[in-house]
């Protein structure tokens, strides 16, 4: 019990004291999750309405191996995106092995059916009023599709956050294609691993603290905005001049 | 402006629409009255072009409407169209009806000016801040109308504007149209199963009962000469005497009831099936048999009396059932009682005849 207070005593110290150590760690974490959550939803939202608004055969087939693959195990994505891109892969040319870019590209793959299937779930939400509303006041195809999709923009957002949570939180991927090396690919989950195998106790709780703060403040950051964006739909054209 | 040719629409083995056959002029409001489930969203929804019908054409100011998704695109820029039941966006009442000027990439002073002016018009000045998911069925039903008459279509569809409000708001939607009719120079094609208020907003109507148009005229000519028994059912007349034509002298016929004879104008032919119909309000009611021009005159039994407003609905049992609508000042003048036995007349001209 004893250990435990002051692995958390040291944590917090860690913290606040800024050790460089954990603040590297940190920021490339940030950076790489957020941008495998930027490049996912750029195509995975647009892939989302694809399937939403097209009809073809097999849709239902779809979408239901899309969500199947929400719980697609990391460490079964790292194996693949590894045969991919290792040096005897068809990729491999690259050399992008354990490399962040390697790991951005693992993440987007991992959000991938998380982001596609909750935009089709938020897209569903959505009355098909609202599209022909849009068309029958003249709207294009697409500017139909946009309608809906701004109908739809909190949902939307959430599947992103989502798809946000998965890559931050990850492990097995970051390891087996990232490599854990410190200071180029060592991320906190992966960070967090290693330090706990080598008995460094207080320095994995740190790491943890801060990967459950970072979760905190996008939730609270997004929250914030989907509020902002609430209160601005209602505010924004009051009679100011 | 429009024009349909021989429109049919299906869905699966359902036939919603049959052989529609129609022309709006510009500038005219076309009414389609029918009962509920006639067709007249789904033709609505054609026009629009919000579906393709299963066969037949539609020709928007001359030019035949195709496939092709650049043209019905191009045209539907030119029309508008509000539903029954219309949908808002998630957005102020400002962005609801900003959006068609929006997707026309209009902005700026004009477009704030046009959508300001549109709130007046519909009177919901001061609501532009407003969450359009807010209001009431009557305002939404302004936004909608603001938001369809803002991007000034050439032709504006209306399905049933008014079939989901109460009284108040449906006078205010009805007043709205009435003026937004008189400011521009739209052509209105609107739906309604409320037939007076096809009457009161028409210029030209169509019946529409069962998926097909079944006469186009004049709203007086629609109410007092309904060419079929279902169209005289549904635009209420409630006096439809079955009978045969027992005789025919220039035009002055002789209609055979069971019991009773009752003279009108007609063309057809002795020995046709025939139903003579009576609009209630055709009707007067005497205590004595008076020596007027009518030449139908029956004497029967009061069997109902119902007063709505400054009206009188009386039931007489003649042989035959006949309905009068009096005012209700004339009806307690007579002193008129359940059982008494009075003089219903109306005049042969007061007759219309149809085939039975």
């Amino acid at each position: 019990m004893h250990a435990i207070a002051d692995a958390f005593v040291l944590a917090v110290k860690m913290i606040f004291t800024g050790n460089p150590e954990v603040y590297s760690i940190t920021a490339r974490t940030l950076e790489i999750s957020i941008s495998s959550t930027v490049i996912g939803a750029l195509l995975f939202v647009p892939l989302g309405c694809l399937i939403y608004f097209n009809n073809f055969r097999g849709k239902r087939l779809l979408i239901c191996i899309i969500q199947t693959c929400y719980s697609l195990p990391t460490v079964f994505v790292g194996l693949l995106v590894f045969l991919v891109f290792s040096r005897a892969g068809p990729l491999g040319i690259f050399g992008i092995m354990f490399t962040p870019q390697v790991m951005v590209i693992g993440q987007v793959v991992l959000i991938g059916p998380i982001v596609t299937g909750l935009t089709i779930s938020a897209l569903s939400g959505v009355s098909p009023a609202i599209r022909e509303t849009a068309i029958s006041l003249g709207a294009s195809r697409l500017q139909s599709v946009w309608a809906v999709l701004k109908e739809a923009r909190f949902a939307v957002l959430t599947a992103i956050m989502v798809g946000f949570g998965r890559a931050i939180s990850e492990v097995g991927l970051a390891l087996m294609v990232g490599g854990n090396i410190r200071g180029y690919t060592r991320v906190l989950t992966t960070a967090i691993s290693l330090e706990t195998g080598k008995g460094e106790v207080a320095l994995s709780l740190a790491l943890g603290f801060i990967l459950v703060a970072l979760a905190l403040i996008v939730t609270v950051l997004a929250n914030r905005f989907l509020k902002v964006k609430e209160a601005d739909v209602a505010q924004s054209r009051a009679p100011t001049s | 402006m429009l024009k349909v040719e021989r429109l049919h629409h299906s869905y699966g083995k359902a036939e919603i629409l049959k052989n529609i056959d129609l022309g709006v002029e510009r500038g005219e409001v076309f009414v389609t009255i029918g009962p509920t489930g006639s067709g007249k969203t789904t033709l609505l929804r054609l026009l629009g072009l919000l579906e393709r019908p299963t066969s037949g054409h539609i020709y928007f100011d001359g030019h035949l409407v195709n496939n092709s998704e650049r043209q019905r695109l191009e045209i539907r820029r030119r029309l508008a169209m509000v539903s029954q039941k219309p949908a808002v966006f998630n957005a102020s009442v400002f962005d609801n009806v900003a959006y068609g000027l929006k997707i026309r990439k209009e902005n700026g002073a004009s477009l704030r000016h046009k959508v300001m002016n549109a709130l007046e018009t519909v009177g919901l000045s001061g609501y532009e801040g407003r969450d359009a998911r807010t209001l009431s069925g009557g305002e939404t039903q302004r936004v909608a109308l603001a938001r369809a008459m803002v991007i000034e279509p050439e032709l504006l569809l209306l399905d049933e504007p008014t079939a989901n409000l109460d009284p108040v708001s449906t006078s205010h939607i009805e007043k709205l149209v009435t003026e937004i009719i008189k400011k521009s120079d739209m052509t209105v094609l609107m739906s309604t199963h409320d037939m007076f208020q096809g009457q009161r907003l028409a210029h030209r109507m169509g019946v529409l009962i069962g998926g097909e148009i079944l006469q186009t005229g004049d709203p007086r000519e629609i109410f007092s000469l309904p060419q079929s028994r279902k169209i005289a059912e549904f635009v209420g007349v409630e006096n439809m005497l079955g009978g045969v034509i027992a005789s025919n002298t220039e035009g002055i016929v002789d209609i055979k009831l069971d019991g009773a004879v009752v003279e009108a104008i007609s063309n057809l032919r002795v020995g046709e099936q025939v139903y003579a119909c009576v609009r209630p309000e055709e009707i007067t009611l005497a205590r004595t048999k008076e020596s007027t021009s009518a030449r139908n005159t029956f004497n029967g039994e009061i069997t109902r009396i119902v007063l709505f407003g400054p009206l009188a609905r009386v039931e007489l049992d003649c042989g035959f059932l006949l309905v009068a609508l009096i005012t209700k000042r004339s009806a307690e003048e007579m002193n008129l009682q359940i059982g008494n036995r009075i003089y219903a007349s109306f005049k042969a001209t007061g007759v219309h005849v149809i085939k039975g």
